[in-house]
Formats: C-alpha cells, sequence, structure tokens
C-alpha cells in the first residue's frame, strides 16, 4: 500500500482521531509517521498487526527518544508481506513516571527492546513481563540517554 | 632377554635372600612409574604434533630439538604452581580424587606383555584385571567432580558416570568374544594362541566386529573426543577437573593419556598378537618384540588423536543411544557368532 | 547478587548454572542464567551488558565522521557494514551522490567482510560442537582477507574505510589481484568444509531437529540475517532495500525452511558461495574515478530523521539518526541484529539438553558487543 491509503485506511478507524492525538507527517523522514496518544497506542498496534492490509508482522526497530519536556517512543514496522513501512510514535509527558502499555503481546521482539528503552529512559511499560535493566547494573541511578543526566565521574562532555 | 637376565642374577647376589621379592618389586615399580610418566608426557607431545598436524600447525617447536623438551617444560610448570581449590570443596576427597585416577591407570600397565618374558606380572586373569582396574578410575573422577563443590565439575562427572558404566560392558563383551579364541584370560597365553595369525584374522568377521566396537567404546572409556562429554570444554569449562590446578590436575592429564595408551596396548595384545612381528619376520630377535609392540600400539594411539580432531562431540543422550541401541547388540549378536565359528572349527589358522 | 533477584518456583531438580560471562560457549562476555533440570534445559535468560559502552549515547556529542569510528567496535566482524550504514544514512540525509567506483567497491568489502565474518563463524561452529580443527581451517581463509584489508585499509579489524562522502583512500593496486587470488584459492577450500563438518554424521545429529524456530516466531522475535532465512523468512536486506552496488548484481537469496541449528547452518555455507558470486560479478568492472566527493569539514544534517537498514553478517543493521540541525546529532539508535536473534534464544532451546543449547548458539551466531553496543 502507498503512504496515502495507509494514512485514510488507519485514519479510517478512528471515529474521532483528533482525541487519540492521531496525526500523519512525512515531513521530515522517508517513511509514514503515525504519532498517537500513549492511552491508544496498544490498541492500534494491535490493529496494524492483524488487520490483513496493514499486517505490520515486524517491529525492527523500537526506541526512546528524550525531546526535553517530553519522552517518545518510536516504533518503526514493517509488513513482510506487503514491503511497507511505517513509523508510530508516542509521547509521554510525564517525564516522571512516564508509563505506556507494552507491545510484547504483539511482537515477541519488543520484549528485549523495551528493556532497553527503559534501562536508558526510564520509561514503564505495562504489562511488561520482566521488565528490568537489560545492560546497566540493577542498582545504577538515573537514565543515561535522557538528555538531563549528568554523571561527572563517567561522563565527558565535549 | 639374557641381559635383564644376568641383571637380576647380579642384583640378586647384592641383597638378602629374605627381601629380593620385595625390593624387586618396588624398583620394577620405581622403573615402571618413571618410564610411564615419561612416556605419558611424550604422549602429550605426541598428540600437540599430531593436533597441529590436522590443523594445518607446526606445533611445539621451541623448546628443545624440535620442541622435544617442551613437554618436559609443562611438567615443570604444573609442578611449580600453586595449588588452588574452591574453599568449600570437601577437602579429603577432592586431594583423594587424583590418585585414584591416575594410581588405576599405572597399575593396569603392570601385566602387559611388551616382549617375550619382558612383563613385571603375568597374572592368569589378566584381561579380567585390566577390565576391574580400569573401572576404578571412574571412582576418581566422580569424586573429583563432587567434591570441587562446583556445578560444572558434577555435570561433568555424572555424565563421566554414566558413560563409563555404559561402555565398559561393551569393552567387556568386545574383549570376551576374542577370548572365545583363546580360552585363556593371561595375556602372555593370548600371544602365544597369536603364533598362529593374529586374533583379527584367526576370527575374521567377528573379530574386525569386535575391534571396532573395542576402538569405539575405548576412545569413550577414555573420555575422548568425540566423546568427552566429561570435559566438553565449549559446554563445562573443563569438566570435572575444572576447580584442580598444578599437580593434581597434571594426574588427570597424564592419566587420560596413559588410559589411551592401555586402551591401544590392550587391542595390540588382544588383536594385533601384541609384540609378535607380523609374518614373524623377526622371529629370532624376541628383544624387538618391544618395537613391534609399541609400532602397534602408537598405530592405535594415533588412530585414537585422529578421531579426536575430526570429528564433533556427540550428545550424552546420543551418546547413550549409540552404546545401548546399537553397540550393545550388535556385541551380544557378534558374541553369539564367534562362538559358534569356534564351535564349528571355522577360524582361520596358519 | 543478581541470582537474589531471579523469581523462580524451583522444583527440588531445579538448579542454576551461571554460564559466562567467562566461558568458552558465550563467545565473549555474554552471561546466560540457565535453570536445569539434569542436563534438560528449563530456561535461558540472558544477562547482557558486560561489554557495554554506551556507543548511542557517545554519538550524541560526536560528529557525523567521529561516529564511523565507534560502529567499527559494535560488530568487529561486520565492521566494513558497519560503516558503511552510517554512511549511506548521513549521504542520505545530505543527498549526496557518491561516485560508482565507491559503490562498487564498497559492495566488494561488504562482501569480503562477510565472507570472513563466516569463515570465523564456521571454525567457531565446529569448535562449538567439539570438531576443533574446523576453527584452524576457518582462521587460514579468514587471514587471506584480512591481508587484503591489511593492504588497502590498514587495518584487520576495525577498518574505518568508509567516510561519508565516500572512501577514505583508494584501493592499493594490488587490491583487484589478490582478491582474484583468494576467490580462486577459497573456491576450492569451501568444498573441503562440507567434507569435515557437513557430511559429518555426528554433526548433523547433533544440529537436525536442535533449536527449531517457525517463520511466524522467526518474524516476530524479529529474527533476521541467516537466522531469519534458515525459517523461511525472506529478510535479506539486500534483495529488498538494495544499497551501494547491490541492484546491479544477481545472486540468490539462500533460503531454507527447516528452521533448525542445521538449516542456519547450510544458509551461511550457501551465503558464502553468493558472496562470492557477487564478489566476481563486480571485480572485473571497478569503474574509474574518484573515491570520495568532497563534504564539509563540519556536517549538519537536514532536520529530520534518518533510517538506513544494511545487511550486516548476522542480520539487519538500522541506523536511526534524529537530528536537529546541529552538528551532533539528536539521537542515535543502531538496531543491532544480534540482540534480536539473542531474544529468541529462551524460546528454542528450552527444553533441550546444554550440549543443544551450545550448539544453538553457535548457529544463532552471536557478537557480544554488537548486543551491547
Amino acid at each position: 500500500m502507498t503512504n496515502q491509503e495507509l494514512q485514510e485506511l488507519i485514519a479510517g478507524w478512528f471515529t474521532d482521531p483528533s482525541a487519540v492525538k492521531l496525526e500523519f507527517t512525512e515531513e521530515g523522514s522517508q517513511f509514514l509517521n503515525i504519532s498517537i496518544h500513549p492511552d491508544y497506542l496498544h490498541e492500534m498496534m494491535y490493529y496494524l498487526k492483524i488487520n490483513r492490509n496493514t499486517n505490520f508482522d515486524y517491529l525492527f526497530c523500537l526506541t526512546g527518544i528524550d525531546w526535553g519536556k517530553e519522552l517518545e517512543v518510536v516504533y518503526h514496522l514493517e509488513s513482510t508481506d506487503h514491503r511497507h513501512i511505517i513509523v508510530v510514535r508516542s509521547k509521554i509527558e510525564d517525564r516522571d513516571n512516564p508509563e505506556i502499555d507494552s507491545v510484547h503481546d504483539i511482537w515477541e521482539t519488543a520484549n528485549f527492546h523495551e528493556r532497553e528503552a527503559f534501562d536508558f529512559y526510564g520509561i514503564r511499560f505495562r504489562n511488561h513481563p520482566n521488565l528490568k535493566r537489560l545492560f546497566l547494573s540493577e542498582d545504577f541511578e538515573g537514565y543515561p540517554l535522557r538528555k538531563d543526566y549528568v554523571d561527572e565521574k563517567l561522563m565527558v562532555v565535549k | 632377554m639374557e641381559i635383564f637376565l644376568s641383571i637380576n642374577d647380579w642384583f640378586v647376589g647384592l641383597i638378602p635372600a629374605q627381601i629380593t621379592g620385595l625390593t624387586k618389586m618396588v624398583l620394577i615399580a620405581l622403573a615402571y612409574l618413571t618410564l610411564f610418566a615419561v612416556l605419558g608426557l611424550y604422549l602429550v607431545l605426541l598428540e600437540r604434533k599430531v593436533a597441529a598436524w590436522f590443523q594445518l600447525r607446526i606445533g611445539p617447536n621451541r623448546v628443545g630439538f624440535k620442541g622435544l623438551l617442551q613437554t618436559m617444560a609443562d611438567a615443570l610448570k604444573l609442578l611449580s604452581k600453586e595449588l588452588t581449590g574452591t574453599v568449600k570443596a570437601d577437602k579429603f576427597l577432592y586431594n583423594l580424587a587424583p590418585y585414584f585416577v591416575i594410581i588405576t591407570s599405572l597399575m593396569a600397565l603392570g601385566i602387559f606383555p611388551f616382549t617375550q618374558n619382558l612383563q613385571a606380572y603375568d597374572i592368569n586373569i589378566g584381561l579380567f584385571f585390566l577390565i576391574g582396574i580400569s573401572s576404578i578410575g571412574v571412582i576418581g573422577i566422580l569424586l573429583g567432580g563432587w567434591s570441587s563443590n562446583n556445578k560444572y565439575s558434577l555435570i561433568g562427572a555424572m555424565r563421566s558416570g554414566v558413560q563409563t558404566i555404559s561402555y565398559e560392558l561393551s569393552i567387556g563383551l568386545s574383549l570376551l568374544t576374542m577370548v572365545l579364541i583363546t580360552g585363556s584370560l593371561q595375556l602372555s597365553e593370548i600371544i602365544e594362541v597369536q603364533k598362529n595369525g593374529w586374533l583379527i584374522i584367526q576370527g575374521h568377521i567377528p573379530a574386525v566386529i569386535a575391534f571396532m566396537i573395542y576402538m569405539i567404546a575405548g576412545t569413550a572409556e577414555t573420555n575422548r573426543a568425540p566423546f568427552d562429554m566429561v570435559e566438553a570444554e565449549s559446554e563445562l569449562g573443563a569438566g570435572f577437573h575444572t576447580e584442580y590446578s598444578g599437580m593434581k590436575f597434571a594426574y588427570f592429564f597424564l592419566a587420560e593419556f596413559i588410559n589411551m595408551f592401555i586402551i591401544a596396548a590392550i587391542a595390540t595384545t588382544v588383536f594385533f598378537g601384541g609384540w609378535l612381528s607380523p609374518f614373524g619376520i623377526t622371529e629370532s630377535l624376541p628383544w624387538l618384540g618391544v618395537f613391534w609392540f609399541l609400532l602397534k600400539t602408537f598405530i592405535l594411539v594415533f588412530l585414537m588423536m585422529w578421531f579426536r580432531w575430526t570429528f564433533p562431540r556427540l550428545r550424552v543422550d546420543q551418546l547413550l543411544t549409540l552404546e545401548w541401541k546399537y553397540l550393545l547388540p550388535i556385541n551380544l549378536g557378534n558374541l553369539v557368532i564367534m562362538a559358534l565359528i569356534v564351535w564349528l572349527g571355522l577360524t582361520l589358522q596358519f | 547478587m543478581r541470582t537474589a533477584t531471579i523469581n523462580n518456583n524451583f522444583k527440588s531438580e531445579e538448579y542454576f548454572i551461571n554460564m559466562g560471562p567467562q566461558h568458552p560457549a558465550t563467545h565473549g562476555v555474554l552471561r546466560l542464567l540457565l535453570t536445569i533440570d539434569g542436563e534438560v534445559i528449563k530456561k535461558v535468560d540472558p544477562d547482557l551488558g558486560y561489554i557495554h559502552r554506551s556507543i548511542e549515547k557517545m554519538c550524541e556529542s560526536d560528529s557525523y565522521q567521529q561516529i564511523v569510528h565507534l560502529t567499527d567496535r559494535m560488530d568487529y566482524l561486520s565492521a566494513h557494514i558497519n560503516n558503511e550504514a552510517v554512511c549511506l544514512t548521513v549521504e542520505n540525509a545530505l543527498e549526496l551522490e557518491v561516485p560508482e567506483r565507491v559503490k562498487v567497491i564498497r559492495t566488494i568489502m561488504d562482501e569480503l567482510t562477510r565472507l570472513s565474518s563466516h569463515c570465523l563463524w564456521w571454525g567457531v561452529m565446529g569448535m562449538d560442537v567439539g570438531a576443533l580443527s574446523s576453527y584452524f581451517y576457518g582462521f587460514r581463509d579468514r587471514e587471506m582477507i584480512n591481508d587484503i584489508f591489511e593492504e588497502t585499509c590498514g587495518a584487520r579489524l576495525t577498518m574505518n574505510y568508509n567516510i561519508p562522502g565516500g572512501l577514505r583512500q583508494d584501493i592499493h593496486p594490488n587490491f583487484v589481484k589478490r582478491v582474484k587470488e583468494f576467490l580462486a584459492h577459497f573456491k576450492t577450500k569451501l568444498p573441503e568444509y562440507d567434507r569435515l563438518l557437513t557430511g559429518n554424521v555426528i554433526f548433523q545429529k547433533r544440529t537436525k531437529g536442535v533449536g527449531v524456530l517457525s517463520k511466524e516466531d522467526a518474524i516476530s522475535f524479529g529474527a533476521s540475517g541467516p537466522v531469519g532465512r534458515a525459517s523461511g523468512y525472506s529478510c535479506d536486506v539486500r534483495k529488498h532495500h538494495p544499497y551501494s552496488a547491490l541492484d546491479r548484481v544477481e545472486f540468490e537469496e539462500a533460503l531454507h525452511t527447516d528452521g533448525d541449528s542445521y538449516a542456519r547452518y547450510l544458509v551461511r555455507i550457501q551465503e558464502m558461495w553468493e558472496s562470492i558470486s557477487i564478489i566476481e560479478q563486480l571485480i572485473d568492472n571497478i569503474p574509474e574515478g574518484d573515491h570520495q566527493v568532497a563534504t564539509n569539514a563540519v556536517i549538519k544534517l537536514p532536520k529530520g530523521e534518518y533510517y538506513q537498514k544494511v545487511e550486516t553478517a548476522r542480520g539487519e543493521l538500522g541506523v536511526y539518526i534524529v537530528s536537529t540541525g546541529t552538528k551532533n546529532p539528536y539521537r542515535v539508535k543502531f538496531r543491532s541484529p544480534g540482540l534480536s536473534n539473542l531474544s529468541l534464544l529462551n524460546h528454542i532451546t528450552v527444553g533441550g539438553k546444554i550440549g543443544d543449547l551450545v550448539a544453538t548458539m553457535a548457529t544463532i551466531d552471536i557478537v557480544v558487543p554488537d548486543i551491547d553496543r
């Protein structure tokens, strides 16, 4: 499907796209970007996977980004049948206690990648079976990939 | 041989008659100990050279001429190494284990006839003794694995127990197949019988099958690849001897190589005529028997090294499947065939 | 300390065993917490981070030229391909068209890297199932590739040959000759690999039907590279999203459907043949021209996001760069093939023996620095 068709199809799933903060953009990216409110993310992801026309069965990248005020989780999805790619993004405004639904029940690979995002950004994934630090040790304090992370001993700021 | 006898006579004249037996025993034991410790060390060197040859390398070549003294340097290093171990190890059993392994393998050497009359102790249950003594070694491995207080060691030791108990059967049965021809367990008599042709020729088809089973089981018995479950360095680190260092480790190591020599020596004695020369070409020179014995043994040792550097390792359940589902039934059938052949007089005699 | 945090309802027969971080089969500093019942594996819990260097955080304060250097240190066996991934991302963002010569040389280097990586994998695979000799055969051939790299790039492992805009220097005059020599040599040696391992009964017994991964699971776990293709999942980035000179070569995607360790083994062997074929198609027609185009000394990517996937020897490497228009990237994410491939280890090894775990891990072909980054 082309990006235009995808956009129309996905927008059609929601009666009121603005209520779930559904936005589409292709600006500054080679893929179609869809942003959605974190509370509705899991539902939409589920449909993206099972819908015959979208069929996004391959989650190839899951990562967090720190935008200063808010944290964002970015999912890169590809369909192995149709070979189309979209990017789903969801911004979490609560920096102190960021939470979002886990998608590990849709794509198994999310298990490790969500742990990585938790490790680096402190984003809590609800319903994750084993949410603990992946790379850093359990007693590590802070979330190092956040922009406000400071560590005078270990970090050299150029 | 005369020279040995004259040394013997001269020696007996030196000491009081009451203790000659004991002194002789001690001296022979010491001689054997030294000789076979060195032999074990050189088997290590041979293994390294053979491995290097298989693996497109040169192998040890720095210490001494063509690296001949490398193995001595290794032994010195192991001797001077600190003995370390785990704190929670069962110290008594932990220290005992290596001796079990090394002593049993050295004991087995005592009864091999290297040539006519060059045999430390010619007991009438020779083969039975060999099979019995080789089963004791595994106790050392089990003890070592258990007392080290290391899970990898324990897994290795348990594997070893399972493996040795299973393959003991095949070794025993395949040797028993050959005993049907010789009618004796005494090693010197077994060789005597072979003056009419080596047993592998006398017993033709069933003997060849018995030999193949014996070599497979023997490789398993010495815990060497492709049956090195016990050590399995890619799975268990170093298996049962993970926690051993210095000389204690060296005992395990040496025992493995001496055991390999023993397995090959048994095969030589039982299947290939021991010290007898092929077609009796050097029958008039009995001292050349040592050469023939060692030649045959080393060819078989080389065969076992060949196995090790070519085959991947079996998995522990496949190992047991091989023994209980294939080797054992074949062996039993083979035994019956051999009995029939002996009964009907179908053996090949020259 | 961490052991205490694992919550398992232990049955009396089950016990823990720590595989790694220093263990011969983990190929580096990977730690696996195994829950074992006798010899049967009940659970595999990878514990990562022993070689975590926070490359992603370091990238945020580096210029784009500097990032390239860091990528060598991820999957060090695919150093060229990692370098190329970053360079391609930056070039695409700048809409920079590199000369044809660069594209062809890059693809040749990629395939040589893949060959060298698979040679090493083959050796280690043999070693893991207990055939030690294969290690040396694999290294003999890898050594020739490393010599070729050394001559042209000046390095044997961390090449740093690609820079945004082209290549650091032109290929050595001997390059073409030596690559041809190597290919002629390697074509006689690959059948030897088959004779030593592939046809061996014990080897087949150890790998056939072990660690079976279905196609659905492969996709769901994000498997890529030979691991995915052995399960019948067509995931070769070189086919689906060709880059550099891959659009002008013909090669077959190695696909097997069994999904077991043996299939993964066969896929890699077949890939070696395909790599040889790709290099042969290109080596005689390296176009003349410059080996780089000039870029600004300070590269500033336009504001936006850039994603580039390439096929490393281990699978799909994704480079995700978020730029705010400054000289440093705002966020760099490396989607490493190893992490996804490792995540399925528990799924396919539970129920097997310890020996199976080792054989399966070898066919997944883990490079720990790639996972930890």
